[in-house]
């Protein structure tokens, strides 16, 4: 009887062991791959910190207000098109009348999208991509991987991303040249717009790397459900 | 909302100075007058009112006050704390970042964690309404029971040339009116970011891990 009872009990512990190991090991779920992930995240951090960094903000602080704008929205028109593809994909029609129609306009008469004349005109812009695209279609995220010098991403995010580079139009432009400066500029635009974030990300995280990992995988959800994902799993 | 607030303070006071059940029921009788006199004040206050009225006040001393548009830390803080953080459930908050750990812990460690992840949040606010530009906040009706004591409340934050942003609002009713317990921008949980960032230093360094990392964080305030 006694000893029915503490074996009862061992194996009551065990399962609660089992169970609080679990809860404890939530964040890896996301991420099996931390260790590397973090190594990545160092060398990130002193690449990023000491050059791409300094350049966007130099880009921010002197470049032309209007070159920065023009640039901004040329990089959007691209991301319009790509929003498009990603709604035809998802089929949701009105989105991609929406995104069509902004492609158009800007391309047209808002100079190959160096104007934003669409949303002047209040047509809101559309976020879709291919990552997206996958989630919608019900592929899991996958492991979480950090990338230096890119960014925090997931292997179906990534995926999304390499997609992307297939479809974006500067991919077809034949002189090497231009295109690598286009592909240069896009990158510095995206770091650049990404700088006041960070600042927050500063004051706010106790680790970084924690706090933009779990920053990133909520937007990436609540973008994959467009805006109404379904309420999270109690871990507790 | 100043109502509110002296209530139940009036109320305790009038409890503790009766000993005797007659100075209890005086006590009773006198909060429950107070309660009622103020009850009009407070279903005035629906939270989505309650949002727009705070964001509009601060969006206004942020334009007009000069020590803010300078850049003035203190003031900024100083703003935040008289205008912001009352209408925040702090208490609510830690509990829910800290989740099993805050169960666990003993009084005056939940003290020190609410005031340490208070001014985390004061410091992360600061820096947020220093970025602040032009910006138009459309505020979404909420439909409410009438007995519902959780809301959220929707805004979007629209800027020109960009994605509109969503921001909402976790909000619970609390004897001093609604108080927000969660901010999600854009999708993103405060709270359950906070969550892991706090599971992580528990995991390390236990409890008082999680305390000195906090300490150590807002030490370093700019």
């Amino acid at each position: 009887m006694k000893a029915q009872s503490l074996s009862r009990r061992i194996a009551a512990a065990m399962v609660a062991g089992v169970l609080l190991a679990g809860c404890s090991a939530a964040p890896s779920r996301d991420d099996p791959f931390e260790p590397v992930n973090r190594a990545s995240y160092r060398v990130h951090e002193v690449v990023d910190g000491n050059v791409v960094k300094p350049i966007a903000q130099a880009y921010v602080d002197y470049a032309p207000r209007v070159f920065q704008t023009g640039v901004r929205n040329f990089f959007g028109n691209i991301d319009d098109f790509i929003s498009f593809i990603n709604d035809v994909l998802q089929n949701k029609p009105d989105k991609a009348g929406n995104d069509l129609g902004r492609v158009i306009t800007n391309t047209a008469f808002g100079l190959l999208g160096l104007i934003d004349i669409a949303s002047d005109a209040g047509v809101p812009k559309g976020n879709e991509d291919f990552g997206q695209t996958f989630g919608y279609w019900g592929i899991p995220q996958g492991p979480y991987i950090f990338i230096p010098v890119l960014g925090p991403t997931t292997v179906r995010d990534g995926t999304g991303l390499i997609v992307r580079a297939y479809a974006t139009p500067i991919g077809y432009i034949n002189d090497v040249s231009t295109r690598n400066i286009l592909w240069g500029i896009g990158f510095l635009d995206a770091r650049a717009a990404a700088l006041q974030a960070e600042s927050l990300v500063d004051q706010a995280s106790l680790d970084r790397y924690t706090f933009i990992r779990r920053a990133y995988l909520q937007r990436r959800q609540y973008l994959v459900y467009d805006g109404k994902p379904p309420p999270p799993k109690d871990d507790e | 909302m100043t109502m509110m607030t002296t209530a139940p303070a009036t109320a305790g006071a009038f409890r503790r100075s009766g000993s005797g059940p007659f100075g209890r029921m005086l006590g009773g009788a006198a909060a429950l007058a107070l309660a009622c006199a103020s009850a009009p004040a407070a279903a005035q206050e629906a939270p989505d009112a309650l949002v727009k009225r705070v964001s509009q006040e601060a969006i206004e001393i942020i334009k007009t006050d000069p020590q803010v548009q300078a850049g003035d830390s203190a003031r900024i803080r100083e703003l935040i704390e008289t205008k912001l953080t009352p209408h925040f459930d702090i208490e609510r908050m830690t509990a829910l970042a800290a989740g099993r750990t805050y169960r666990t812990a003993t009084p005056e460690q939940k003290k020190r964690l609410g005031d340490e992840f208070k001014s985390l949040l004061i410091r992360t606010y600061s820096s947020a309404l220093r970025q602040y530009r032009e910006q138009t906040i459309d505020y979404k009706p909420l439909k409410l029971d009438a007995g519902a004591t959780e809301a959220t409340v929707r805004t979007e934050v629209v800027r020109p040339g960009q994605p509109p942003v969503q921001i909402d609002y976790s909000m619970g009713k609390t004897p001093d009116g609604w108080k927000a317990y969660d901010v999600i921008v854009g999708g993103v949980s405060l709270v359950t970011n906070y969550r892991d960032e706090f599971s992580e230093q528990v995991r390390a360094g236990g409890i008082d891990g999680l305390l000195k990392s906090l300490a150590a964080k807002n030490a370093g305030a700019r």
